[in-house]
């Protein structure tokens, strides 16, 4: 689960990280009052609250040019907002309909510190897990401000990774270590000690699937803060943080996938046009896969888990027939343990019941397959059988092809 | 012989008495396999029945094992207790855990793996099909079923199959099946990030086992598990083996159902794995239907 940048910023000053003072709002008659609160001496920061990166250099499809901008004035800064505030920002992260900006977050600009080669003083800090060793690991870097990916090709010898054994939890020593690889000394070395101990401990304690600051910044006045937060949660742990998921922002999550996880489907939207239907995730990714290889494109990813239910089945059409770009369907079932028969019958029930128009290619194989395949070709609609993966696919494929 | 179970492996079912667990106690003893405990806290002394077959049910693993010999357990506890269970395992001693449970958090698997380094218990999954080694009666009955797979799609035969995804294992399996090639096991490892047993380890044990001829690997888009057992096949395996990748079309960045099927960098994309597969002398199936004969190009059976 993925929160806005004014959540983790008001969860990381919970756990003592610094963060710039800064107040969210999402109507316009806020806004003044919001910016009442804050120092602008030094100036505003509005900033679109979206789930998703590249938000400075995107573009509103109002036209307006960036979803971050520095005001150096209340009316600047209210004007700013003004553009943002229920427009839709498209940026690099976010696909061509971009995403609607529902809250605007104001914070107290930083005075930006400087290095000797005149560059802003930035740095790159997160906490995730490292698979290959099944430990948290803490990344560090002095190139902040930029994709750290790009730093991890051009630049490798600038980024530290320091490893925590669960058993202890992050030593202090392991703190110093980052704060020493980061070049600071002095106040500033104290300041990121206390940070990274801070921070791994929030990543710990809710149980963060990553927490990335970035910049990191120094401000002119010799003061560290997280300029940046993105934070995202293990969906496997929010049982235990009621507090999170408080924070969930469902206008940020796609309206079908919410709508599939009440039937306890699990579906992505992709923009081919053949649906698929699958049980298991393994299964379901790989019958996306075929479909490309013989020609055709995937319109989705679905799971329908093991049970697959004559509600389940229903609910999936359902969902996928909401997609305006579907031309055809393909079901791939393996009913290891549950009875093809059963799937079957639901598969009838559900075209029944959508009035299904589009082609429809299913494969059933395992347990009482003869029946299953039995069934659909006694009841009368046009459901085209496939023996094999490919053989569905090719199926699928020709049939959307050629219309 | 097989790996990890053999016909004879006495099992233990953590969660018997869940609907989910009593179900696949139920399909495990149908297969002939020797489920001979249960474990529910709380239950001990109580008995669970199928087929006049009379299960002793425990409150705690250690007692089970030392009563009834099971030396394996099949761990159906819901996700909140799920790691307990499995570190239960480990203080009890058992040879092997097999968490079928999906759904347990991060940070419970990672302070689990932590605290079974050097002890003698090996995991596999969680999140995961479990493991079937199949036996010889008809559709492999007698077999070792350990977990949620179907029994019937198997025969006792000469190839190990490994895989992250269930449904996907039974696809190659039934393709093996189907063209009259056996399994001596089959191994899902299971789909989340942190798991107990990787596809190097499980490829290390199949390339020492004798009654092993030839291996499937099945994998998927994240991690570098798959890369890993490539590079470590090319140089010690004495044995063919063929591959195939599941995500070629997944996205980045999103998570497709397993926790761990998620494109991180350039090198876990499902393109990249394939590349270091051919590289490493790995037949590579082009689909999910071409697993058994990507396998059969390189080795007769």
């Amino acid at each position: 689960m993925n929160i806005h940048e004014y959540q983790a910023k008001q969860l990381f000053e919970k756990f003592g990280v610094a963060v710039p003072k800064g107040v969210a709002v999402s109507s316009v008659g806020e806004f003044d009052a919001a910016i009442a609160q804050l120092n602008t001496a030094g100036g505003i920061m509005v900033k679109s609250q979206i789930h998703a990166g590249g938000r400075g250099k995107g573009t509103f499809t109002n036209g307006f040019k960036g979803g971050v901008k520095f005001s150096p004035t209340k009316e600047k800064a209210v004007e700013n907002a003004q553009a943002m505030l229920g427009n839709t920002l498209v940026t690099a992260q976010t696909g061509d309909a971009g995403r609607k900006v529902q809250t605007i977050y104001f914070t107290e600009a930083a005075n930006l510190g400087k290095r000797p080669d005149g560059r802003d003083d930035e740095y790159y800090l997160a906490i995730l897990l490292d698979r290959a060793t099944s430990n948290p690991v803490i990344v560090a870097s002095t190139e902040g401000g930029m994709e750290i990916e790009h730093v991890a090709h051009a630049n490798p010898e600038k980024i530290f990774k320091v490893h925590v054994d669960p058993a202890v939890g992050l030593q202090a020593f392991q703190a110093r270590q980052i704060a020493f690889s980061l070049g600071f000394t002095g106040e500033l070395f104290k300041q990121c000690v206390t940070l990274v101990t801070k921070l791994y401990q929030f990543y710990w304690d809710k149980d963060c699937a990553m927490v990335e600051v970035n910049p990191l910044l120094v401000t002119a006045e010799g003061k560290l803060l997280a300029l940046d937060a993105k934070v995202s949660f293990d969906d496997n742990a929010l049982f235990r943080h009621p507090d999170v998921v408080a924070l969930r922002d469902l206008n940020e999550e796609d309206a079908k996938e919410i709508e599939a996880s009440k039937f306890g489907l699990s579906y992505i939207a992709l923009d081919g046009n053949i649906a698929c239907l699958v049980n298991g995730a393994g299964l379901a990714m790989s019958t996306m896969d075929i479909i490309q290889h013989f020609g055709g494109s995937p319109a989705n990813f679905l799971d329908v888990g093991g049970g697959a239910t004559k509600d389940q089945v229903t609910a999936a059409f359902k969902i996928i027939l909401g997609d305006p770009n579907v031309k055809g369907i393909l079901v791939n079932i393996f009913g290891g343990i549950m009875d093809c028969n059963v799937i079957a019958t639901g598969i009838v029930e559900a075209v029944k019941e959508t009035g299904l128009q589009l082609p429809l290619v299913v494969r059933l194989e395992g347990n009482n397959v003869e029946a299953g395949k039995a069934t659909l070709a006694a009841s009368g609609l046009t459901i085209v059988s496939g023996d094999t993966m490919a053989d569905a696919a090719q199926k699928i494929v020709k049939l959307v092809n050629n219309k | 012989m097989s790996i990890l179970v053999h016909e004879k492996t006495r099992i233990l079912v953590q969660g018997i008495t869940g609907d989910f667990g009593a179900r696949h106690a139920r399909l495990s003893i149908d297969y002939g396999s020797q489920v001979v405990a249960g474990v529910t806290p709380g239950k001990g002394g109580q008995t669970f029945e199928h087929n006049g077959v009379k299960v002793p049910i425990f409150n705690t693993v250690a007692e089970a094992a030392k009563q009834t010999g099971a030396t394996v357990s099949a761990i159906f506890v819901p996700p909140p207790f799920a790691a307990d269970a499995i570190l239960e395992c480990v203080e009890a001693d058992l040879d092997l855990a097999v968490a079928i449970t999906e759904g347990i958090p991060v940070r419970d698997m990672i302070r689990a793996k932590r605290a079974m380094l050097g002890k003698r218990t090996r995991l596999i999954g969680p999140n995961c099909p479990g493991l079937v080694t199949p036996g010889r009666g008809d559709k492999s009955h007698g077999g070792c079923r350990i977990g949620i797979a179907p029994g019937y799609i198997h025969k006792r035969g000469k190839v190990g199959v490994v895989s992250r995804s269930g449904t996907l294992t039974y696809e190659a399996v039934w393709q093996l099946t189907s063209k009259g090639h056996g399994q001596s096991t089959c191994v899902g490892i299971g789909g989340d990030p942190v798991n107990g047993t990787s596809h190097l380890d499980v490829i290390k044990l199949f390339n020492e086992d004798p009654e092993t001829e030839a291996i499937i690997m099945i994998g998927e888009i994240g991690g570098n598990a798959e890369v890993e057992a490539a590079r470590w096949i090319k140089a010690n395996c004495k044995k063919p083996v063929a591959g195939f990748i599941a995500g070629a079309t997944a996205p980045a960045g999103r998570r497709m159902g397993h926790a761990g099927a998620v494109i991180g960098g350039a090198e876990d994309t499902a393109e990249a794995k394939i590349k270091i597969f051919r590289e490493c002398g790995i037949s590579v199936a082009e689909t999910p239907s071409d697993m058994a004969d990507a396998l059969l190009r390189v080795w007769r059976g």
